[in-house]
């Protein structure tokens, strides 16, 4: 039996292996630090399709079938998939397992949706509900430009807090065995709004939110920020982390030493001018899938935390005069 | 921390915009395309056109070329550098037109180009022409005195 441990975290007994997984970038993402550790970097961020939202969709396909190739499985032996995007009704995903012959949960949660698929998939499989299950994701810089922000060729200055939308897709393949890195611990987040309205400065509005899951995290498990070789942030970008560890640090968690944030992994921030780094579904999920799941493997890491964070942003509503809720969902991974 | 000490927090935390060299690299550039339009009028002025005529003329060539600038994907990299330099004058009008245009090719003629090609520039038309009638109307006001 799983075990409920404290008030947002589950432990889970028989803890999925996450057998494989596969990373596809873009352009500018593959010209960044990272680069050499996707499975693959595109040449044309277009993939050969008439709309950016067709892009997106062939890029989380091929990227979900990678994974299964990879994972040396056939789509019939997948129980579930559990797949989300930024798009408005998750087109991007919807899209791409229109394609695919297995049965499908869609999820949105913003930027969170890697860890927020994993935390599912992990549950499901530990509760004997499935033995595979595929966690997808992906952004992509045009479609999310034009659904949030400015049409591409407008031209425009961005803040200095304005944030990079990742062209990637992430798939992660779990199973109820074999051998690799598990999924021991998921702490879900709730939705926090400390009143950010600012549509430029997604890493301030998503921190609270990474703060409040982390804390749960530590409160639920009685871990220590030193147990972990990493505690990997989604997509809070130079402003966000900076918030994070500082605000933690006041409630008597200094996670400055072994922090890191796919948004500032994932882009050379000075030389590609990503101003306060990337974002993006695809940011944790390209960055998760590809480098870090690589170390795990090496097991250069042990046991590290991986909390992707959401901004549950709606242009039109902040315009109405809303603030901008967030959220963040945290997964344990053991090697 | 309550919201609005939170909000406080965060202004403290977050980089300002340049304000001072944005504002001088705005006024540069915007003053280069005020100085290419002088030139415009001058040489229409030159090809025996009237002051009325030449800078009608001016204004037609600035929106082509910041329309061609715009589909070749230069401009937004030109204005990324000059900011406001690029917005304010007409260059930007026809950018801020174009570019929804282009964007929304991909919804059709009618429902994406025709309905979508105003998203930006549309409070500019609607004001401005609210704001000229207004002043329209002052004008009339105070020449009945």
């Amino acid at each position: 039996m799983n075990t409920r441990i404290g008030t947002q975290t589950v432990k889970i007994e028989n803890p999925p292996v996450i057998l494989e997984t596969a990373s596809i970038a873009g352009v500018k993402e593959g010209e960044g630090p990272l680069g050499s550790t996707f499975d693959k970097v595109l040449t044309d961020d277009t993939l050969g399709e008439k709309t950016w939202e067709k892009s997106e969709s062939t890029l989380q396909r091929q990227t979900a079938l990678l994974a299964l190739e990879k994972a040396r499985l056939k789509q019939s032996d997948i129980n579930y998939i559990l797949a989300g995007d930024l798009l408005n009704q998750c087109v991007g995903a919807h899209y791409s397992v229109r394609d695919l012959d297995i049965p499908f949960f869609g999820l949105y949660g913003a930027c969170s949706t890697m860890t927020e698929s994993m935390s599912i998939g992990s549950m499901l499989i530990g509760g004997g509900c499935a033995d595979y299950v595929m966690c997808l994701t992906s952004s992509h810089f045009c479609s999310s430009e034009r659904q949030f922000r400015n049409p591409l060729e407008y031209g425009g200055q961005r803040t200095p807090s304005a944030q990079w939308t990742v062209t990637g897709a992430g798939c992660a393949v779990l199973s109820s065995h074999g051998d690799g890195p598990r999924v021991t611990h998921v702490t879900t987040g709730k939705v926090i709004d400390k009143g950010v309205t600012d549509i430029s400065n997604m890493g301030a509005a998503m921190a609270p939110a990474a703060i409040d899951t982390l804390l749960a995290h530590f409160a639920d498990t009685g871990a220590k920020p030193d147990e972990y070789d990493m505690i990997l942030t989604g997509d809070l970008g130079v402003i966000g982390s900076d918030i994070l560890c500082e605000l933690m640090l006041k409630e008597g968690f200094d996670i400055r030493k072994n922090h890191r944030d796919c948004g500032k992994l994932i882009y050379d921030i000075e030389a590609q001018d990503v101003h306060a780094g990337g974002s993006g579904c695809g940011c944790c999920g390209s960055v998760f899938c590809g480098y870090i799941f690589g170390e795990l493997k090496k097991r250069n890491l042990k046991k590290i935390l991986v909390m992707a964070t959401g901004a549950l942003m709606n242009p039109m509503v902040v315009e109405q005069g809303e603030s901008i809720p967030a959220i963040a969902h945290a997964v344990t991974i053991e090697n | 921390m309550t919201n609005k000490e939170y909000n406080e927090y965060v202004k403290q935390k977050t980089p300002d915009s340049k304000i001072f060299s944005n504002c001088l690299k705005a006024f540069v550039s915007g003053g280069i395309i005020c100085v290419l339009g002088q030139v415009l009028i001058a040489v229409f002025g030159k090809c025996g056109f009237g002051e009325e005529d030449a800078s009608t003329l001016t204004s037609i060539t600035l929106i082509f070329l910041g329309a061609l600038l715009t589909g070749l994907d230069i401009y937004p990299k030109i204005a990324k550098f000059a900011g406001a330099g690029t917005v304010v004058p007409i260059t930007g009008f026809a950018n801020s037109v174009v570019s929804p245009a282009l964007e929304a090719k991909t919804e059709g003629m009618v429902l994406g180009v025709g309905a979508k090609i105003f998203t930006i520039a549309g409070p500019v038309i609607l004001y401005g022409t609210f704001a000229s009638c207004a002043a329209g109307l002052i004008y009339w006001i105070i020449s009945l005195f």
